[in-house]
């Protein structure tokens, strides 16, 4: 065993074989992340800790509130918006917990890392597994709601869907960091609704405000500077947490 | 094991250089220089908290160093997906999915490293560990030492120029472990470059061409295999090294 460093030039010669050579093509940064979001959904199948968690939480939460407030006063369509979107945000916080935590219990998140794929294919296909789960949560949640409040809202089912895929992917944007962030901790579980609730605000504002405008009948033009203001949030907030998450990985 | 690996002697596939990783004010590995050439075996013992296992993760490149370099297969760290491409990390824990069969958990494996035919590649691994037989057991309902043939498996489905194994041997039976063993030697001659980790000083001098010791950090004792002697003596020589 020699004790001298040879230079990288003589290890890049002839003498060692690039991962191709060998018969290796790691997969890209879109291939990778789809295997990790499938392989995320299958694990998610199997154990359903997430999914049944956040559609317990948000069918028994649209229930909960409407015998807790008395309609005579307030009508459904004015307080049904914010109330959805409260409910999508807590229920969201369980899926993207556990989105990390899987990768935990048995220190799979080494091999993840020790993969030659890109970090932020990581985070993308994390991010798109949460993005499933929360879009799935909604898409039970909100014919609920429409069941449970009485909501006639057919006309707006669309542009309401739409909302729901902007404001979903803005919360899992950031939801996905602080979970990547506060996995490892000991006090996870408080700490992710800590560090991501503040960033969720302008979200869940938003997002609110577009639906409320929508189900109270508003022209749609109403809804635009909401919807853009939610464009713009994904923009930033998809780059800035990819980003983020490199650092966060090597941490 | 596919990709036609050859067996060339000298040249370097690990390589540290003053290799350093704090945490606080704590020097967990501390100015550590080595160099592992391909088919060699590398045995590194130590007490608990000796920085054994921060090495080999600064190794795989899961943990970046204060100070220092290191070259694996060529590639410096954190050399990005290209230095992380020759790596198979063993590490105490399985690094499995409970809810995956083994089958899929070496598939997925091997995806993410590219292996054409991943699925072959991933039942010709578990048939290697001897574990053929449970490939589509989830691994929850395996035995830990079953887990841990999984856990190897895993680690060599990308035929990975440089091994980097934390106590391999855990949790497996005398077959297992000797199905390992013979892994492991074959996987030397073929010319991988192997970092062991081990408390079980007879399985580690079975394997290796060099042996170390680290002792708060540091590399206390760095010899060939030969030097070490029998198993006893070297225990002696061991505990004298960490005692000073």
């Amino acid at each position: 065993m020699s004790t001298d460093l040879v230079t990288g030039e003589e290890l890049r010669s002839d003498d060692i074989a690039p991962p191709a050579d060998r018969g290796l093509v790691p997969p890209s940064f879109v291939a990778a992340a789809l295997l990790i979001a499938r392989k995320d959904f299958i694990v998610e199948l199997r154990t359903r800790t997430a999914l049944l968690a956040a559609l317990a939480l948000s069918l028994l939460s649209i229930v909960i509130f409407n015998f807790a407030w008395d309609p005579t006063a307030v009508a459904a369509i004015d307080l049904a918006p914010g109330l959805l979107w409260v409910i999508f945000t807590f229920s969201g916080l369980l899926g993207l917990h556990r989105a990390f935590g899987v990768e935990q219990d048995d220190r799979a998140m080494d091999a993840l890392l020790g993969a030659p794929i890109p970090r932020t294919s990581i985070y993308a296909g994390k991010a798109l597994g949460n993005l499933g789960l929360v879009l799935l949560v909604q898409l039970v949640s909100i014919p609920a709601a429409l069941v449970v409040y009485n909501l006639e809202i057919a006309r707006v089912i669309l542009p309401l869907a739409g909302i729901a895929l902007l404001a979903g992917i803005g919360l899992v944007a950031v939801g996905t960091l602080f979970g990547a962030m506060t996995t490892s901790t000991r006090a996870s579980e408080l700490l992710l609704p800590v560090l991501a609730l503040p960033f969720f605000v302008p979200v869940v504002t938003a997002a609110a405000q577009a639906t409320a405008r929508l189900m109270a009948g508003r022209p749609v033009d109403e809804t635009i500077g909401w919807l853009k203001l939610l464009a713009a949030y994904d923009l930033v907030f998809v780059v800035a947490c990819a980003f983020a998450y490199t650092v966060v990985a090597d941490e | 094991m596919p990709n036609g690996r050859q067996r060339r002697d000298d040249v370097a596939l690990v390589e540290a250089a003053g290799l350093t990783r704090s945490f606080g004010t704590r020097r967990a590995v501390d100015q550590v220089s080595v160099t592992i050439s391909a088919g060699e075996c590398l045995a590194l013992f130590g007490p608990n908290g000796a920085g054994k296992t921060t090495l080999l993760r600064l190794l795989a490149g899961l943990l970046r160093p204060t100070s220092g370099s290191a070259r694996v297969d060529g590639v410096a760290l954190p050399g990005g997906a290209a230095g992380r491409a020759a790596v198979g990390l063993i590490s105490h824990q399985t690094m499995l999915y409970p809810a995956l069969t083994a089958l899929e958990n070496v598939q997925f494996a091997a995806q993410l490293h590219g292996v054409p035919n991943a699925n072959s590649a991933a039942r010709a691994a578990l048939g290697r560990l001897a574990i053929a037989d449970r490939a589509d057991t989830p691994v929850r309902a395996l035995s830990r030492g079953m887990q841990q043939r999984v856990t190897v498996a895993r680690a060599l489905v990308h035929s990975p120029r440089v091994l980097l194994l934390d106590e391999p041997f855990t949790g497996l039976d005398d077959a297992g472990a000797s199905t390992l063993a013979e892994t492991l030697a074959e996987l030397a001659r073929e010319g991988a470059a192997l970092l062991l980790v081990t408390h079980d000083v007879r399985e580690g001098l079975a394997l290796a061409t060099h042996v170390a010791v680290m002792r708060r950090g540091a590399i206390a004792l760095h010899e060939p295999r030969i030097a070490s002697g029998e198993p006893d003596a070297f225990v002696r020589r061991y505990r004298e090294t960490v005692a000073t």
